[in-house]
Parts: C-alpha cells; sequence; structure tokens
C-alpha cells in the first residue's frame, strides 16, 4: 500500500475520452449488480446462510472470468490501448488484511454492502443505503486516524 | 422494450460480466478494478484539512477516474431500476427505513469502510482483480471477509434485519 501511495496516479495519464470510458464501464457495472440481485440484501444473507448458490456462482464466475484475463494479459504482455503498461498493483499483505478483512466481513453481513453495492443500493432508489455510505466514509476516517497506530 | 433484460439475471451470466470488469478497466481505462478505494477519494475531496496523513497526503484529483467510475454505478443502477425492470427489486427490507434499521445500517457502513480500508480492498478490489492475478494477500482477505459474514451472520444475530 505504501508503495501505491507513493504513485503519483494509479496508472498511465488518462486521455479525456476515457473518463468518459470508466463512466460507462461503471454504468454497465451498476446495471449487472442491480439485474442480478447482488444488491438486495436478501441475497447476501441467503450466501451467509448457506441457503442458495447465487452469490457463490456470481463471484466465483467473475474469478473465472478474471484469472484467464489477467494470465492473457500477463503472459501476451498486453498494453492499454493507449500503448500504456499494463498497471498490475495488487494489495500486498499486512496484518490489516486479516483483521481489517474480519471487521470488514462483520459490517458486509449486516449492510449487505460492500463498496460497489453501496452506490448501486443509492442508485436503485434505495435511499437508506445513504446511511450505509455516510458510514462507510465515517469508518475510512476512523481508520485514517487510528492508521499510525494499528499492527500493519 | 428490451423485454427479455426485465427478470433476475442469470447469476452465470452476471458473474462472467463482472469479471470482464478487470480486464476491460485494465485495457480500455489502464486502471484497476477496484471500489472501496473510492471512500478515501471522497473523504480527502470533502475534508481536505484532516490532520491524518492518510487524507492529508491523497491527492483525490489523481483518481478522479476513480469517482466517475461509482458515478456510472449509481447511474447504471438507476438506469436498471427504471428502464428494464417491470416489479422493482425489494433492495433492502422494510426494517431497514425504520430509525433503528437506519442507525445499523450506518454502523455496518462503518465497518465496511474501515475494514475494506485497513485491508487495502474490497470484494471489487481483493476478491475479483486480486484473485484474478492469483494474489495470496487477496485470497487470505477473501477468507477474511467470509469469516467476518459468518461471524455476524450466525454469532451477533442481534445485528442482522
Amino acid at each position: 500500500m505504501e508503495i501505491l501511495e507513493k504513485l503519483p496516479t494509479p496508472g498511465p495519464k488518462l486521455r479525456p475520452w476515457q473518463y468518459g470510458a470508466a463512466f460507462t464501464f461503471g454504468t454497465f457495472f451498476g446495471a449487472v449488480l442491480y439485474k442480478s440481485e447482488v444488491i438486495r440484501w436478501a441475497r447476501i444473507n441467503a450466501m451467509f446462510r448457506f441457503e442458495e448458490l447465487h452469490m457463490y456462482i456470481i463471484i466465483g464466475m467473475a474469478i473465472a472470468v478474471g484469472i484467464p484475463s489477467m494470465y492473457l494479459i500477463k503472459r501476451l504482455e498486453a498494453k492499454t490501448v493507449t500503448g500504456d503498461v499494463v498497471p498490475i498493483k495488487d494489495p500486498p499483505f499486512q496484518r490489516g488484511v486479516i483483521y481489517g478483512g474480519l471487521t470488514f466481513g462483520i459490517g458486509w453481513a449486516i449492510t449487505a454492502a460492500c463498496p460497489g453495492p453501496i452506490y448501486a443500493q443509492i442508485g436503485s432508489g434505495a435511499f437508506p443505503a445513504l446511511a450505509t455510505l455516510v458510514g462507510a466514509v465515517g469508518g475510512m476516517f476512523i481508520y485514517a486516524v487510528l492508521r499510525p497506530r494499528l499492527p500493519h | 422494450m428490451f423485454e427479455a433484460l426485465h427478470g433476475s439475471w442469470s447469476p452465470w451470466i452476471s458473474g462472467a460480466l463482472i469479471g470482464l470488469m478487470v480486464p476491460g478497466l485494465y485495457l480500455i481505462v489502464g486502471r484497476r478494478f477496484g471500489i472501496s478505494s473510492s471512500l478515501q477519494h471522497i473523504g480527502a475531496m470533502c475534508a481536505p484539512n484532516v490532520k491524518a496523513e492518510y487524507i492529508r497526503l491523497h491527492n483525490w484529483r489523481n483518481h478522479t477516474w476513480s469517482l466517475i467510475f461509482v458515478g456510472g454505478v449509481v447511474f447504471g443502477s438507476l438506469l436498471a431500476t427504471q428502464f428494464i425492470t417491470s416489479d422493482p427489486l425489494p433492495v433492502l427490507p422494510d426494517a431497514a427505513s425504520s430509525v433503528g434499521g437506519v442507525a445499523r445500517l450506518a454502523f455496518g457502513g462503518v465497518l465496511v469502510g474501515f475494514g475494506t480500508r485497513y485491508a487495502g480492498g474490497c470484494t471489487s478490489g481483493h476478491t475479483i482483480s486480486g484473485i484474478s492475478n492469483l494474489n495470496p494477500a487477496s485470497m487470505v482477505a477473501t477468507a477474511a471477509f467470509f469469516t467476518g459474514g459468518l461471524i455476524s451472520t450466525w454469532g451477533l444475530s442481534f445485528l442482522i434485519f
């Protein structure tokens, strides 16, 4: 994470049209989150209760498409459409992966929201999710303040 | 219009479409798929004077793409609700609209915001982007996310709707 933060930008400089592409990808993602019911509280609850396979299939298929995609990108040394190096930088292991991960998981089962679905819940008109977003930004601030004292 | 799209989408196809976000964003936008960092950008944008280095030294302007992406997520869900849905999805339980429900969501939200930033990613950044790249830390993170969810669902059921 330290390395990521020292980078001036999270990847190659963007052309103006790529901001439009980012918005389009976001729109597509938001629509899929709604139509596949990932943003539905009952689906997340059923996943944690082992009552249905729905969420397991979705996450499993996403990874099943993602792994060969990343393999090909690395194997073919693919460049971005602007001819730049693909900025692959995964978060490294540190103790927060476990402690923070557990904390997030507890909140995920309560709110049915990972950060992506929070935004999609709001877009769908489920306005109580605004409270989730306010809480999440608040939680981020708590992390920001405690960060120097937390084990990493 | 688009009648075939109106029902709930197949989890097989939806999952594959979500997986395509990883190479799609990398190759076309030149960015890594991940969402929880947007919380840090929003914080740095709204409260630049906070003393904590995590906010003060964070230049959100280098990450505007992420905020635009997130705006797209809100818009896409709105479009799906308005144009390709006959029966609106019951997204949250009715109890979420009560004062107690909103308080519960806000509390859960705090755990989501704190936890994802401490872990360095969420379901998108770790579970999908990270595992797609076979990143060991992301596999540990995903196990922790799931364990946390089981803890609150089965062990802290007073917190669950």
